[in-house]
């Protein structure tokens, strides 16, 4: 059963049967990634050019591995966001790489929309590796992966996406993937960091944190901006810590054993308390190796559509 | 010369004159006679057959950004007027957004020559404060006397209310308007219309509100300094409540709007077409219906393009790099016509005082008029006309707009001004 869609802009309008064709794709993955030969021929022949205007090596790298592992031809085309302010440069890169007749295309942008752009003017299946505030999908279908891996399921679960609302890619494919799911989607984080009528998307709209882990089955934490102008929706680091950050002892006075997944790289001490990050480790590195599986998926899959 | 109209329909409001299938007679750009022509008139006489369509008084957009000088390569004062004369327009009024901007006799000299003998008049807008910076009052004396028709620092609000206070005082003078983009930088500065529209396609979101707190600021000060205040675009339901309110007490605001706010919502951005980015940006659902409220009640007196054309490089960038704003002289009559008069929500009174009349009286501009010995200041419309928008023949420098292919009801066939008539894609001289 193929996917619907020949490129993966976001999670928005998947259908339930896709996704879950995806993750379950991506178990196949998962375990080609523990046998001593991790490589499967599967997309021998095809040319991907990964995309990057914007620094972001984890996300590429993954993409790299994944793409390696099914034995396509992977080439990196990063463009550093200087030369990135006028617009025309993008539409020249893309008839470039349109011209070198490549087969797919992974793209991180810092504005939304890029990728559909990408579709409108490039023959290659378009992969979104994050647009601007917009979507994530590939992050958001790796986070519904490790959820179902770890509690067996996503239907019927209470998933809670805390901090930066407004200013993450992440939240957006997380609540469209785990709504389609079935899962009941809130957001947590102080109002300034919440995007007016996300509501009507389906979510409730948390901003006490206590209530956030005492009502919910898995929290997924993202990673605060502690460096750039997010620091003018929030009065002080001390302050978010305080009220916002997830700790031991508020895991513990709310006496639950909750799924916790971060997108990583963790800022300690400010979303997540030392200690919860480091009972974290396990599960962030096994986070990263989903990750190529479920790339591995994606391309997979869009690869081998006729 | 002499020219003769023929079998055309004269409709004026203000002058209380609708006579169907009559003749105008127009000798060297003036009209000399108005009825039925006698045979001999008719001798000598360049005659055209407008049977079924519609004379008004000449269409003035009263919001126009003329690209000179600073980006000729956009929009000069020439090909500006040749899409306002394409559009159905004998007048404009152009914004002194441009490089530099238009805050000294000097300046508003050189655009004038620019236009100079053309068919369509070009009204100057003057900033209203030096270089738009928002900190000096512009030298408004000095303008007035080089003939500008009001104040704006359009593209932005001006800066702070006591520059605004000292503005509408010193303007109030001359009795010209401040003409006012009202945004409240501090909140907008996004690159759509905040909604859940925004939030899913993940573009940074300019809340109505922004427009809102302006608005009222305005108000006020208009109030307080007696002052005239003009809302540019206005494009949010309580704006239009606001100014409903301001015009009650007898308050001396006017506001006009833009086709694109009353012909599209912020749905059009779901492609993330950058034709569809404009500011103020295009609102919702809720915002547009309260718009045509406020067209039909007479809150929002004129209706104006903020034609604002752009390179097609500077357009073809991602959403949220490209430049805000879209062209609109060839469009604007159609979409009026379109969207208001065959829809019923205004009568082509209405229609013809909004983007006629009105336009003229808030700059305090004189109306033509259809009588004898006037010069002849004419737009013909054919009122059901059905066409497609095709940019590529449009006479703009630009082709940013989100309409092309749109298909319309009505239009301008012709215009007649300064003893020339642009018909059938040409200038005739008269
Ligand atoms: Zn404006």
């Amino acid at each position: 059963m193929p996917l619907k869609s020949r490129h993966l802009l976001g999670l928005q309008g998947v259908s339930k049967e896709d996704i879950q064709l995806i993750l379950d794709t991506a178990t196949t993955f998962r375990e080609v990634l523990e046998r001593p030969i991790k490589k499967v021929p599967t997309l021998q022949g095809k040319t991907i050019v990964n995309l990057f205007y914007e620094n972001s090596t984890r996300t590429r790298i993954s993409f790299e591995l994944a793409e390696k592992r099914l034995s396509a031809d992977a080439v990196n085309f990063s463009v550093s966001t200087s030369s990135v302010s006028k617009g025309e440069t993008f539409k020249d890169t893309m008839r470039n790489i349109e011209a070198m007749k490549v087969d797919m295309v992974v793209v991180r942008h810092s504005a939304a929309g890029a990728p559909l752009f990408l579709t409108q003017i490039c023959d290659a299946n378009i992969i979104n590796a994050g647009d601007g505030i917009h979507e994530h999908p590939t992050q958001g279908l790796l986070d519904m992966y490790s959820i179902r891996e770890k509690l067996r399921k996503i239907e019927g679960l209470k998933v809670c996406i805390v901090g930066d609302i407004a200013h993450s890619r992440v939240a957006l494919s997380n609540i469209y993937g785990l709504k389609t799911m079935g899962a009941e989607v809130s957001v947590c984080g102080p109002l300034t960091m919440i995007p007016r009528f996300i509501e009507e998307l389906g979510v409730k709209v948390i901003h006490n944190i206590d209530e956030a882990i005492q009502e919910n089955d898995a929290l997924n934490v993202l990673r605060i901006q502690i460096e750039r102008k997010a620091r003018e929706y929030f009065p002080s680091i001390r302050e978010y810590a305080k009220y916002f950050g997830i700790t031991e002892e508020r895991l513990e006075k709310n006496g639950k054993d909750i799924l916790i997944l971060h997108p990583g790289p963790i800022n300690r001490g400010v979303e997540l308390s030392s200690g919860v990050a480091d009972g974290l480790n396990q599960i962030i590195l096994r986070q990263v190796t989903n990750g190529v599986a479920i790339r591995m998926a994606v391309l997979y899959l869009l690869g081998t559509l006729k | 010369m002499k020219v003769i109209l023929k079998n055309i329909d004269v409709f004026h409001p203000a002058q209380k004159l609708n006579k169907k299938n009559t003749d105008i007679l127009i000798e060297d750009g003036v009209i000399t006679e108005t009825g039925s022509l006698s045979e001999k008139k008719y001798a000598d006489a360049e005659v055209y057959d407008f049977t079924g369509k519609v004379a008004v008084p000449g269409f003035f957009d009263m919001h126009v950004h003329l690209r000179e000088p600073g980006r000729e390569d956009e929009e000069t004062v020439v090909s500006g007027c040749n899409a306002a004369a394409s559009g159905g327009f004998t007048g404009i009024a152009c914004m002194p957004n441009t490089e530099p901007a238009i805050d000294s006799a000097e300046v508003v000299e050189f655009v004038k020559k620019q236009a100079n003998n053309h068919l369509v008049e070009v009204k100057v807008i003057a900033a209203a404060t030096v270089g738009r910076k928002g900190e000096i009052i512009s030298p408004m004396a000095e303008l007035h006397e080089a003939g500008v028709v009001g104040f704006s620092d359009d593209g932005a609000a001006i800066k702070t209310a006591g520059i605004l206070k000292r503005a509408l005082e010193y303007s109030r003078m001359y009795n010209l308007p401040v003409i006012e983009h009202c945004e409240d930088e501090s909140i907008a500065g996004g690159s759509m219309n905040e909604g859940l529209n925004s939030t899913m396609l993940g573009l940074p979101p300019i809340p109505s509100v922004a427009e809102d707190l302006i608005v009222m600021r305005d108000i006020l000060l208009s109030e307080y300094t007696g002052g005239r205040i003009h809302i540019a675009h206005i494009s949010t339901r309580k704006s239009v409540e606001m100014v409903r309110e301001a015009k009650a007490k007898g308050l001396k605001v006017t506001a006009e709007v833009t086709p694109h706010h009353f012909a599209l919502t912020d749905d059009a951005v779901k492609t993330y077409d950058t034709n569809t980015k404009m500011n103020p940006p295009l609102r919702t659902k809720e915002d547009v219906e309260e718009i045509l409220k406020g067209l039909k009640d007479g809150t929002i007196d004129c209706i104006a393009s903020d034609h604002a054309p752009h390179s097609a490089e500077e357009k073809e960038a991602e959403f949220e790099h490209a430049p805000n704003g879209i062209t609109g002289l060839e469009t604007e009559i159609g979409l009026a016509l379109t969207e208001l008069l065959h829809k019923n929500i205004l009568t082509l009174e209405e229609v013809v005082n909004k983007m006629a009349i009105n336009p003229r009286k808030v700059l305090d501009l004189p109306v033509p008029t259809f009588e004898a010995r006037q010069q002849a200041n004419i737009t013909i419309l054919d009122l059901n006309e059905i066409w497609t928008v095709d940019l590529s023949r449009s006479k703009s420098k630009s082709k940013n707009s989100p309409f092309d292919k749109r298909l319309l009801t009505g239009r301008a066939v012709a215009v007649v001004n300064n003893k020339k008539m642009f018909y059938q894609d040409k200038f005739i001289e008269l």
